[in-house]
């Protein structure tokens, strides 16, 4: 599939709209903090990632490892145009959005690991990380199986009136299920606060977008739903950020869901079992040479933000993060044998486990509750009457 | 005390909920302006409004995956799936998303949603307005299934749903919607999940029935009475976690257990308790456990009474294990 021309996205932002009604874009800059620490998460996901990758070669992850190397852009943009109260939903592909987040990344490792100290016990693992604590409800194994979920999220800001957004995550595969067109229908009929963010990394598993969606520019879509639809640059964090910052505004202000589809690339296979050989040599090398951690790097030292040795302390810093995590993963015993039976119904009296809390004994602040619902707003959740005829 | 039908009696505990509890809403399709297609929500969209009683597209997977986003932190919601029929769409994400969210999250989450569903034949309902699908979900840990088979019951097992933390499916069998009639307390009271029932004492023939097909338990036990077998009828009214207490100290006293239910016998629920009593009872048994349930055919029209466990098979079943010499 042709890059639909973008090639300096710095320069040039795809701006293309679907849809009901178009925003003016507000342009919205980050500051030099904002910048910085875009690009210390970038670099954290990418350097998580590839420890992680080694860490299945050794055979420390069992199972499916999905990485998100060149994808970083979408999730650290997204993470930083939202609030940290925003809610978040994602796939299988969730490490980077869990770190984006703010997870701790020895517990996400812990995880994916398997062992006692991760997120969720080692119950989970790689594809099923959550994190209330940063309102982050998971990521998801069944394409598309949480699109809706989000959806009953959204409806709950706006039952609770709220003024939260949902950030919901998933592949251009998954726009092909059932589940996408049920909740988009009902998300926009509802008029709720929910940004579907469509990954569009070209490839469901083995297989091109195009060779199976009869429309493979996903934000077009959003036509048929009458709300806003549109394409943004996954490579580019800038151009993710500015285009959340508008859609989240959008959707926080009550106008409806937005359909975000974010042109992005995977350097590595599906999983780790992928040997993406559906790929050509020269398409990914291409592709790499947009590699969004670089991108910014040169940006942030062409517009002297940074300087290069300031980039390269943050990376050390991180490296060091990483290497600790894991060691923290690997210092963590599996889980005890009586976890199989804990936790499948809710026994008289149990709270609610806390990740951080559990594991590193720290006070955990925030936790997501329901506030009373404030029920003064009317949903415009009828028809419209038809207008009467003159005469 | 007023006297209630099942339907009404269910709509009384959805009333009766929503008034206590503003983060209960109700969804599906039609039950708002249209009250139900069974009318099991009349009158709710009049008194909460189209926030509270929200008429959805037809789409039971984005029913069922809403309900359990909303869910996920603190509301209740209470959708319907208008024939048990129709919740295979949904099957995915009540079985993939909503059994495992507690336990995939190590704990740091339930999911409380109430599923309502009307179940099982005797309507005329053909293939796919008559199957009782109620396995399936035990099969899937994480979930609690109920299915009450009188009024009183029906309102104070759906109170106590939407009180508790847990996933619940809630059966509601339609074919004795407005054929099961009885009093019901004004206001607020809970039946306990998980607690079986029995409904009349015997000493020769457990029976375990549930739903509708209580009833037709209930017209054998009155006849093998008359030829003087003794029997004892559990109503489960909560199927999963099952009150394993109640069928096995009733197992023991009798010895003979029949098993019915209006499912398809292999793999039913009835397998399950066949497999729970031997494992627990077998020294008590005096005779192989039987079940009377529906046929292993897709739910037949015409002879819709020919495949559901109606008195008269009952019965035979009764004759058949009391008669049963080693």
């Amino acid at each position: 599939m042709a890059r639909r021309g973008i090639r300096n996205p710095f320069e040039v932002h795809l701006r293309e709209r679907y849809g009901a009604p178009a925003m003016p874009p507000t342009q919205a800059t980050p500051t030099k903090d904002q910048l910085l620490t875009m690009y210390r998460k970038m670099y954290l996901v990418r350097r998580f990632e590839e420890r992680a990758g080694q860490q299945y070669g050794l055979r420390k992850i069992a199972g499916f490892c999905h990485l998100y190397i060149g994808q970083e852009a979408v999730a650290v943009g997204a993470v930083e145009a939202a609030r940290p109260d925003d809610y978040m939903i994602a796939a299988y592909r969730e490490h980077g959005h869990a770190l984006a987040r703010g997870a701790d990344a020895g517990m996400v490792m812990a995880e994916l690991f398997g062992r006692d100290a991760g997120y969720c016990k080692g119950k989970g693992g790689s594809m099923h990380i959550i994190d209330l604590e940063h309102y982050f409800y998971g990521g998801y194994g069944i394409v598309g199986g949480q699109i809706p979920l989000a959806t009953g999220m959204g409806w709950k800001s706006k039952y609770c009136n709220e003024d939260r957004v949902t950030l919901c995550f998933f592949g251009e595969a998954a726009a092909n299920q059932g589940s996408f067109h049920e909740s988009l229908n009902m998300a926009s009929k509802w008029k709720l606060p929910v940004i579907y963010i469509c990954e569009n990394n070209r490839y469901g598993m083995g297989t091109a977008i195009d060779r199976v969606a009869a429309v493979p520019e996903i934000a077009r879509r959003a036509s048929a739903y009458a709300m806003r639809g549109e394409q943004m640059d996954g490579m580019d964090v800038l151009a993710v950020y500015e285009a959340m910052t508008d859609a989240i505004d959008y959707a926080r202000k009550g106008k409806g869901p937005v359909l975000m589809e974010a042109l992005t690339y995977r350097f590595r296979g599906h999983s780790m079992a992928d040997p993406a050989t559906y790929r050509q040599r020269a398409e990914v090398e291409e592709e790499m040479k947009r590699d969004p951690i670089l991108k910014l790097r040169e940006y942030l030292v062409k517009k002297k933000i940074a300087k290069e040795e300031d980039l390269t302390a943050i990376d050390e810093e991180v490296k060091k993060e990483v290497d600790e995590a894991v060691a923290f993963a690997d210092a963590s015993p599996e889980p005890a044998l009586e976890e199989i039976w804990r936790d499948i119904l809710v026994e008289e009296g149990e709270e609610d486990v806390k990740p951080r809390e559990r594991v590193l004994g720290k006070k955990v602040e925030s936790w997501p509750e329901t506030p009373p619902p404030d029920l003064k707003v009317t949903w415009e959740v009828e028809p419209r009457q038809p207008a009467k005829k003159a005469g | 005390m007023p006297t209630l039908n099942l339907v009404q009696a269910v709509n009384d505990a959805l009333r009766v909920e929503m008034r206590r509890n503003p983060d209960v809403v109700v969804m599906g399709e039609d039950v708002g302006k249209f009250g139900g297609v069974f009318r099991a929500t009349a009158g709710l969209y009049e008194e909460f409004g189209p926030e509270r009683v929200i008429d959805t597209p037809l789409a039971e997977s984005g029913i069922i995956g809403t309900a359990i986003g909303m869910a996920m932190y603190g509301l209740r919601p209470v959708p319907e799936i208008q024939f048990s029929d129709f919740i295979f769409p949904a099957f995915d994400q009540i079985v993939n998303e909503l059994a495992k969210l507690r336990y995939r999250s190590g704990g740091q989450y339930a999911a409380p949603v109430v599923i309502r569903t009307p179940y099982g034949g005797g309507i005329k309902g053909g293939h796919y307005h008559s199957q009782s699908p109620e396995a399936l979900f035990i099969h899937t840990a994480g979930l609690k299934v109920v299915s009450p088979s009188n009024p009183y019951d029906a309102k104070g097992l759906l109170l106590a749903a939407m009180r508790q933390d847990d996933p619940v499916l809630f059966f509601e069998p339609k074919r004795i919607y407005r054929a099961a009639r009885g009093e019901v307390p004004e206001g607020d009271y809970t039946v306990e999940l998980g607690r079986a029932k029995v409904v009349r004492e015997g000493d020769d023939v457990t029976v375990i029935a549930w739903g509708a097909m209580l009833h037709e338990a209930e017209r054998a036990v009155e006849q093998a009475a008359e030829k003087g077998i003794s029997c004892e009828l559990i109503d489960l009214r909560t199927l999963w976690p099952l009150d394993i207490d109640c069928i096995t100290e009733s197992a023991r006293k009798t010895g003979r257990v029949v098993v019915v239910h209006e499912a398809a016998r292999t793999c039913g629920l009835g397998a399950e308790i066949c497999a729970l009593i031997q494992e627990r009872c077998f020294v008590h048994l005096e005779a192989p456990i039987k079940r009377v349930t529906g046929w292993d055919t897709p739910f037949p029209y015409t002879l819709e009474n020919e495949y559901l466990p109606r008195a008269p098979r009952i019965l035979m079943g009764i004759d058949e294990v009391a008669a049963f010499e080693a």
